[in-house]
């Protein structure tokens, strides 16, 4: 246990870029919530990598690949909303990015390590660049958040204070947007596909049923995120497991909990949110 | 204040529709501090007129609409905020349209720190009408604002629209209850549907 937690110095840039990742997603999963977008997570994420997947086949960079493919999404999934039928578009797209991405792995030669990873989330292999892009996200999706959350809140609540102000509120819309898919692309190539939509799906989910109020939940939901990620990446070092799988379950395992927590206090007769 | 600056809307014969148009042509105009009702039977076109004063989706058939410059409205729809399930606090949905508590009845008050969702229906309606009523706005467009209000929203609503009025508000409301709106409103525009 000393031996496995002296180790943890050597992985500085791992554990910081999962926290910083750990910090945003959750963040950016409570107004994918509140939009209702919260498939779209899987789906930045799924086509993400399959993108990487691709430009490492045409050898180009994976990141790159994995932001273009996210990027043309966002870009392109007003239109797309409009021409499908309603609330197919999420889930559509990830099955899409799913089976090009299992596709590539099985018959490009020279991508399945990088296939494996992006899969089971090897975050120790994150370096500096990496890190870097998670910081540069965290910072400016957080200044960003700051000034605009509060216009996502009103687009979604009072949409008829746009029309009659004369605002446009498609440009906090479309950066949001661009950003999510930004951040989903990044933390697929450190977290893996399931273990950063854990991180968008599963604090935010039980901020909305927990949380006294919007301020609470945007403090709780990233550092529910970050207690879960520091016990995923100290389990999976000291027991040599995928990090990806073990944040999964640690967050998982903690929506079982905290519900049920909350629901045996005396004299609490609080409903958990809907799913 | 001139009568010209003091004028809101100047609407001049008026036909708005979606698909196609829905009621008469109308003129009107409201200036500041006047509250004006929509009435008339379903399907007249009132909650369309409305939309098609607030720059919504409804189309203007014919006439004009001419707003006073750097107008800034207010609109509350007939669909109440999907609040169902979202951590947002009464006084956190007022500090997002930038209304003032202040002048709020004491029985909703005590309401402000809780989450929506956890509120009575008719609390939350009420909250959900005082964020555009005190939103800061020239002109407000109320469609149907007495809808599932509670006896005791019912009973401050005309207090409430009055002193908005005397801040320096034009209102203009569409309202089923004739009773509600002879008592509330300075003026009456009875739509009549196309035949």
């Amino acid at each position: 246990m000393t031996g496995a937690l002296s180790q943890l110095a050597l992985f500085w840039s791992p554990a910081l870029t999962g926290a910083a990742l750990a910090l945003l997603l959750p963040l950016l999963g409570l107004y994918l919530r509140l939009r209702r977008e919260h498939w779209a997570a899987l789906a930045y994420g799924q086509l993400g990598a399959a993108g990487a997947l691709g430009a490492l086949a045409l050898g180009l960079p994976p990141l790159a690949g994995g932001l273009a493919a996210s990027f043309a999404v966002a870009g392109a999934k007003h239109r797309l909303e409009k021409r499908l039928p309603a609330a197919g578009l999420f889930p559509l797209l990830f099955i899409l990015g799913w089976s090009a991405s299992l596709l590539l792995t099985a018959n490009l030669p020279g991508v399945e390590r990088l296939g494996a990873a992006l899969f089971e989330g090897q975050l120790y292999f994150a370096g500096q660049e990496m890190l870097a892009g998670s910081a540069v996200a965290l910072i400016a999706g957080g200044l960003f958040l700051r000034r605009a959350g509060p216009l996502l809140l009103l687009a979604c609540l009072c949409p008829a204070h746009f029309q009659s102000s004369r605002l446009p509120a498609w440009p906090a819309r479309a950066a949001f947007d661009l950003l999510a898919a930004a951040a989903l692309a990044l933390a697929v190539m450190s977290l893996g596909v399931m273990g950063a939509f854990a991180l968008v799906f599963i604090p935010p989910w039980l901020a909305f049923a927990l949380a006294a109020n919007w301020r609470t939940a945007l403090v709780a939901a990233p550092v529910l995120a970050l207690c879960a990620h520091t016990l995923a990446f100290a389990l999976a070092l000291i027991h040599d497991q995928p990090f990806g799988p073990v944040l999964a379950a640690v967050l998982g395992l903690s929506a079982l909990a905290l519900p049920l927590a909350a629901a045996a206090r005396p004299g609490s007769r609080r409903k958990t949110g809907q799913g | 204040m001139t009568g010209a600056a003091a004028q809101l809307l100047q609407v001049e014969r008026l036909v708005a529709g979606w698909l196609q148009p829905a009621h008469q042509p109308v003129s009107f105009t409201l200036a500041r501090g006047e509250i004006l009702a929509l009435a008339g039977p379903n399907g007249a076109g009132k909650s369309t007129l409305l939309s098609a004063l607030a720059g919504g989706g409804a189309r203007v058939f014919a006439g004009n609409i001419r707003r006073a410059a750097a107008l800034r409205a207010g609109v509350q729809t007939q669909h109440p905020p999907p609040v169902a399930g979202l951590p947002l606090s009464g006084a956190e949905l007022l500090a997002l349209t930038g209304a003032s508590p202040r002048g709020l009845p004491p029985w909703l008050s005590a309401c402000l720190p809780r989450r929506l969702d956890k509120l009575s229906g008719g609390q939350r309606q009420y909250l959900a009408l005082w964020s555009i009523l005190q939103a800061p706005a020239d002109l407000l467009l109320l469609d149907e604002p007495a809808n599932h209000l509670d006896k005791a929203g019912l009973a401050s609503l005309p207090s409430a629209l009055r002193a908005r009025a005397a801040q320096g508000a034009g209102i203009v409301l569409v309202l089923h209850d004739a009773a509600l709106a002879r008592t509330c409103c300075d003026r009456l525009l009875h739509l009549e549907p196309l035949p």
